[in-house]
């Protein structure tokens, strides 16, 4: 009895351990892979070996331009819905006029590099995981390190550049998108006068507003790639693999991206 | 050329531990065509992946070119990998790159060539598989036979001292088995290419080879020229070599007794 319940416990710690050693194994790949990436992104240009930048080329067009649309169209819409949010609680407090205010921190801070990052890892995300896990599963992988081309340098480092850089320019075109959606609602709709509405918003808004928020957005970029990448390059198996770490690659990043969000928020709060 | 000493690997752990290669000795000379043979599961294709590094031995040496490699690391291991070309069972194409580019990207990768000798160079290589004139296709357009041939147009990219070929004739129609065979034999004999091949099509095997080692479970059963593999009185070695179902290879890879396992089954 008493050494069955101890066994009951020995097993279950043992299991419990076992997640916790799956988990940090999972984190210690992910910062060994980030770490190369920056190595090989940063430091080898530097020591001869530079970067190519035609591969960085594609996979700008393929990450920012092409997700253009997408992201104009959601950061447009949240700004619509947050005026009309803002103005029913607003209006109650005689307060209809500051909904350009409002609209204006929310999405410069918050919303815009928040929905970019979450739409983004949606869209390219998933797209690294299925595209570099069919090339693992295919060999292709094996084939660059044969041919002693290192896979990160080859695969990553572009993608890694092409959303770093494009990533917070999407931001600051949602950013606009979205304040514009809120000026639309608020100029038309909701009756408020233009010029009332630009000076009540220019008011509140500051150049910090969108610092932080390009801040955050360049942490979500590294956030996105590190994750689909390190999803990718741990399939072993075929076809089934590609598609459960796609699916996991894309529910991880959002996570990730949401945390990381929290945790900037609050160090901006605090300290700035 | 290559010298493998007393390799040795194991996979899994505790009591799940086993042995997919034991005692691998073999030298493997310049300019010469050596073949490992054997059934699935018989550790060929491990042997390979040591050879081009892919996996770490438990014990032994590998010696390549005069240098032991089974210990480097990083750039050491780059500048071996570049002596040598490899030709996967699948082609291993980048499926985003044209042919062009696939034969191309050693080049661009690891010479300071510019892009006019680098296009003669591919179109050299691709004339040599008889490929000439498919530069613009992409790897999804080509069928399984050109696809091995633009894999070893990329292989012999950069001149490489020795070429591993996994598998080069399987799922391949009669004739481009013959044309991949010649262009095995050509590679080496003409360009004193060192070739390693790995693979289970025995009048290949026996057509292209100086030396064939054959291995069962992790071990070499036979080793020799391909007279001497083929009068060989080793059991094993005949069943293979003539392909038959019974013998002392046994047809089932199940490690239980059949009936037991039934009975097993039918108390639940």
């Amino acid at each position: 009895m008493v050494r069955s319940f101890f066994g009951f416990i020995g097993r279950r710690g043992f299991e419990f351990t076992g997640v916790f050693e799956n988990f940090f194994k999972e984190i210690s790949g992910l910062y060994y892979l980030t770490r190369a990436t920056l190595y090989c992104t940063f430091l080898e240009p530097l020591r001869g070996k530079p970067n190519k930048w035609k591969p960085v080329w594609t996979q700008m067009e393929e990450v920012g331009v092409k997700s253009t649309t997408i992201v104009f169209l959601v950061s447009f819409l949240i700004g619509v819905i947050l005026a009309f949010q803002s103005a029913h609680q607003l209006s109650r407090l005689g307060a209809l006029d500051f909904v350009g205010a409002l609209v204006g921190v929310a999405i410069l801070r918050e919303l815009g590099p928040l929905m970019t990052a979450l739409v983004m890892s949606g869209r390219v995300g998933a797209a690294f995981t299925a595209e570099l896990g069919t090339m693992k599963v295919s060999d292709e992988v094996l084939a660059l390190e044969i041919m002693a081309l290192n896979p990160v340098k080859f695969l990553i480092t572009p993608r890694f550049l092409a959303l770093l850089i494009m990533l917070p320019c999407l931001t600051i075109m949602a950013d606009l998108m979205g304040i514009l959606g809120g000026f639309l609602i608020g100029t038309t709709t909701l009756g408020i006068d233009p010029v009332t509405y630009i000076n009540n918003s220019l008011d509140a808004m500051v150049i910090k507003d969108v610092v932080t928020g390009l801040i955050k957005s360049v942490v979500f970029a590294v956030i996105i790639v590190m994750v689909g990448s390190y999803m990718a390059f741990i399939i072993e198996g075929g076809a089934e693999m590609v598609g459960q770490n796609t699916r996991t690659a894309v529910v991880v990043s959002m996570i990730l991206v949401i945390i990381a969000d929290l945790v900037f928020t609050s160090l901006f709060f605090f300290v700035t | 050329m290559i010298e493998v000493k007393n390799l040795k690997k194991t996979f899994g752990e505790g009591d799940k531990r086993i042995t997919v290669l034991e005692d691998f000795n073999a030298h493997m000379e310049k300019g010469q065509i050596t073949s490992i043979i054997g059934g699935s599961g018989s550790g060929k294709s491990t042997v390979l992946k040591h050879l081009i590094g892919a996996y770490r031995p438990d014990f032994g040496e590998i010696w390549i070119d005069g240098e032991e490699v089974t210990q480097l690391k990083g750039e050491a291991i780059s500048s071996v990998r570049k002596k040598f070309g490899i030709m996967f069972q699948s082609g291993a194409l980048f499926n985003s790159l044209t042919v062009e580019d696939n034969v191309a990207l050693p080049m661009r990768e690891h010479t300071s060539l510019n892009e006019g000798t680098i296009l003669i160079m591919v179109k050299m290589k691709l004339e040599m598989v008889g490929l000439r004139g498919a530069e613009h296709l992409k790897p999804a357009q080509l069928s399984g036979g050109m696809v091995k041939r633009i894999a070893l147009a990329r292989a012999i990219a950069l001149d490489p001292k020795i070429v591993f070929y996994d598998e080069p004739s399987a799922g391949l129609d009669p004739i481009s088995i013959g044309v991949i065979d010649k262009l095995i034999i050509d590679l080496s004999k003409k360009m004193g290419i060192t070739s390693v091949v790995v693979t289970h099509e025995i009048p290949s095997a026996m057509r292209i080879s100086d030396k064939i080692i054959m291995l069962f479970k992790g071990k070499i059963i036979a080793e020799g020229t391909p007279e001497e593999i083929r009068n060989s009185a080793d059991p094993r070695v005949i069943q293979f070599i003539e392909g038959s179902p019974d013998g002392p290879i046994p047809f089932s890879k199940s490690q239980t007794d059949y009936g037991e396992e039934l009975k097993e089954m039918s108390r639940v």
